[in-house]
C-alpha cells in the first residue's frame, strides 16, 4: 500500500512506495504485451486529465493507461476554456468533480499547484508535471527502465543527467527517485542551466561532459527547452545552440571514450542534433523507446494503486 | 474449538493422485492445458502437472500461472489493497481445453475473475474447474467444480488453509476458526 493518498511528487514517497509501483508496473507491462491489452480493474472509475500546460506524449500515455485499466476518461485543456475567463483553479476542478469524477491527473505551469489543490479537494491527485518542479511519473518510468537494463539494484551505480537542469521537472524528480534507490547522481551542464545550491540535494555538479561520460554508468540526456529560453529566438542561457551542442551534445565520438557500455536515456521529445546525435539516439545503447513503453505501465500502476486507497 | 486438520499428509497425497487420474480419464492432454490461479492454485497445478508427467511419460503437459488480481470485482472494496502476483502464461489457450486449478473454492468470485482473465489469453474450447477443497453452501455465484479433492462444510467466519511442503513442513489442509491476520 502506498504511504501517500496522492502522487504529488517523488519527494514524500518512500523506497517501499517506489518498489511497490515498479513491481506493479512490471505486471501491467505483461498485460500490455498480451493480445488483449486491457484489464477491467477501474471499470467503475472516472479520471479527469486536466492539462493547463501543453503536452502530447504524457497526456497520451496517461490516457492510454487509463483506458487499458477500463476507466472512463475526460480530457480538459486550458486552451479555449473558462480558465481564460478568469476562473480559479479550485473552482475549475470543483466544477469537474461535481460531475462525479474519481481522480484527477493534472499538469500545471505553476510549481506546487498540485499541493495546493490536494488540500482543497477530496480525490486522489496525480501530478503530470508542475512547472519546473516535479514530474514524478517520468522519474518512476526512468528508474524502472534503468532497473530493467542495469539490474534491479541501482545502489552504487553512477547516473548522470546532462543538459538543462534549471528548467527540467524531470531532473528534480529523478534526483529524488535515484537517491531513494541508492544511486550516485550527477548533473552536468553549463553553469547557467544548473540551479545554485543543487549540491545540497546530495548530487555532484559537473560542467564537463567528457569527464562525466567516463564516470557514468548511465546518461539521461535532458531536452534543451527552447520554449523556456526567453522570447522569440533569443536563447538566453547560452550563446548559441551550436556552441551548446559542441560542449554538451552527445555524439558517438564522445561516447567511445567511455570505459564501459553506457545506458542512454532521453525523456523526449528529442532535439536531434542538439543534445543528442541521431546516431546515438538510434543506437543499441539508447533505451528511449523502452522508457515510453514503461511509461504506460508505470502510469497504470500509479492509477491502480491510488484508486485502491479510498475504496 | 481447536483448529482441525482436514487433510493429513498421507491423505493429501492420495487425493492429488486421484485428481490426476480423474483428469486423465476425462482429458486428452495433447489438447488440454492446466492453468493455476495465483498464488495458491498454481502450486496445486504444478503438483498435478508433475504427477501427470509421471503417469503420461512423453506427453508435454503445459501449465500456466494466471493472476486474477486486475480482474477481481472487489478491487476497491477490499479491506487491504490487492497486490498483483506474477502472471506466467507462456502460451495462448485459443482452441484448447483448459482445466482451471485453485486450492479452495469458497464464494466463486475468484473463479469468476479467473474466467475473465483467461479470456485475455485466447478463447478456449472448454473450461473445467479442479479444486482441492470445495467449501459447500457458501457460493455467491453459480460456479461449481468438475473435480473436487474434498468437500468441506464450514461457516463463513472459518478459514481453510492449504499448506504445501514447498513452503511449510508438510502437505496438509487445516480448518482455522478465524481468518489469519
Amino acid at each position: 500500500m502506498l504511504t501517500q493518498p496522492n502522487l504529488l511528487g517523488i519527494r514524500g514517497l518512500t523506497r517501499q512506495d517506489i518498489d511497490l509501483i515498479h513491481a506493479t508496473a512490471k505486471e501491467f507491462k505483461d498485460v500490455l504485451n498480451r493480445p488483449i491489452k486491457k484489464v477491467p480493474s477501474l471499470r467503475d472509475f472516472t479520471v479527469a486529465n486536466l492539462f493547463f500546460e501543453n503536452s502530447t506524449r504524457t497526456r497520451l500515455s496517461f490516457e492510454l493507461a487509463e483506458k487499458r485499466l477500463s476507466a472512463d476518461v475526460v480530457n480538459f485543456s486550458s486552451a479555449g476554456s473558462s480558465v481564460k475567463k478568469g476562473e480559479t483553479l479550485v473552482d475549475t476542478v470543483n466544477n469537474i468533480l461535481a460531475m462525479k469524477v474519481d481522480m484527477v491527473v493534472m499538469r500545471h505551469p505553476h510549481p506546487g499547484a498540485h499541493h495546493f489543490l490536494a488540500s482543497k479537494v477530496n480525490v486522489p491527485i496525480v501530478n503530470a508535471g508542475d512547472g519546473t518542479h516535479e514530474h514524478p511519473t517520468q522519474a518512476l518510468l526512468d528508474t524502472l527502465s534503468l532497473r530493467q537494463s542495469m539490474g534491479d539494484d541501482l545502489s552504487g551505480k553512477n547516473i548522470a543527467m546532462v543538459g538543462d537542469i534549471q528548467h527540467s521537472r524531470v531532473a528534480l524528480s529523478n534526483i529524488w527517485a535515484l537517491k531513494l534507490l541508492g544511486a550516485n547522481v550527477r548533473v552536468c551542464g553549463p553553469h547557467t542551466l544548473i540551479p545554485r545550491h543543487l549540491h545540497k540535494l546530495g548530487v555532484e555538479v559537473s560542467h564537463d561532459l567528457d569527464e562525466t561520460i567516463r564516470w557514468a554508468d548511465a546518461l539521461n540526456m535532458l531536452r534543451i527547452q527552447l520554449e523556456r529560453q526567453g522570447p522569440d529566438d533569443s536563447v538566453r542561457f547560452f550563446p548559441s545552440l551550436r556552441e551548446y551542442t559542441m560542449r554538451y551534445g552527445l555524439t558517438m565520438d564522445r561516447l567511445s571514450q567511455a570505459n564501459r557500455p553506457l545506458v542512454i536515456m532521453h525523456p523526449g521529445p528529442i532535439n536531434r542534433g542538439v543534445e543528442i546525435s541521431s546516431e546515438v539516439a538510434d543506437s543499441d545503447h539508447a533505451i528511449i523507446l523502452e522508457q515510453v513503453e514503461n511509461g504506460v505501465a508505470v502510469r497504470m500502476a500509479v492509477l491502480y494503486l491510488l484508486a485502491q486507497q479510498r475504496g | 474449538m481447536q483448529n482441525q486438520v482436514l487433510i493429513p499428509p498421507a491423505q493429501f497425497a492420495l487425493i492429488l493422485d486421484r485428481l490426476a487420474h480423474q483428469l486423465i480419464e476425462h482429458h486428452d492432454f495433447s489438447e488440454t492445458d492446466l492453468v493455476g490461479l495465483q498464488p495458491r492454485g498454481s502450486r496445486l497445478a504444478e503438483r498435478l502437472q508433475a504427477r501427470l508427467k509421471e503417469l503420461l511419460p512423453g506427453e508435454d503437459i503445459r501449465c500456466g500461472k494466471l493472476d486474477v488480481t486486475f480482474y477481481r470485482d472487489d478491487i476497491r472494496t477490499h479491506e487491504k489493497p490487492l497486490a498483483p502476483n506474477v502472471n506466467v502464461m507462456g502460451f495462448t489457450v485459443e482452441n484448447r481445453h483448459v482445466v482451471l486449478v485453485d486450492d479452495v473454492l469458497f464464494t466463486g468470485r475468484t473463479i469468476r475473475a479467473g474466467l475473465d482473465a483467461l479470456l485475455a489469453h485466447g478463447r478456449p474450447k472448454s473450461v473445467a474447474l479442479a479444486v482441492l477443497i470445495d467449501r459447500r453452501f457458501s457460493r455467491e455465484l453459480p460456479i461449481e467444480p468438475n473435480y473436487i479433492g474434498k468437500h468441506v462444510d464450514s461457516i463463513g467466519a472459518q478459514h481453510v488453509l492449504v499448506e504445501w511442503a514447498e513452503e511449510q513442513e508438510d502437505d496438509r489442509v487445516i480448518l482455522l476458526n478465524s481468518k489469519p491476520q
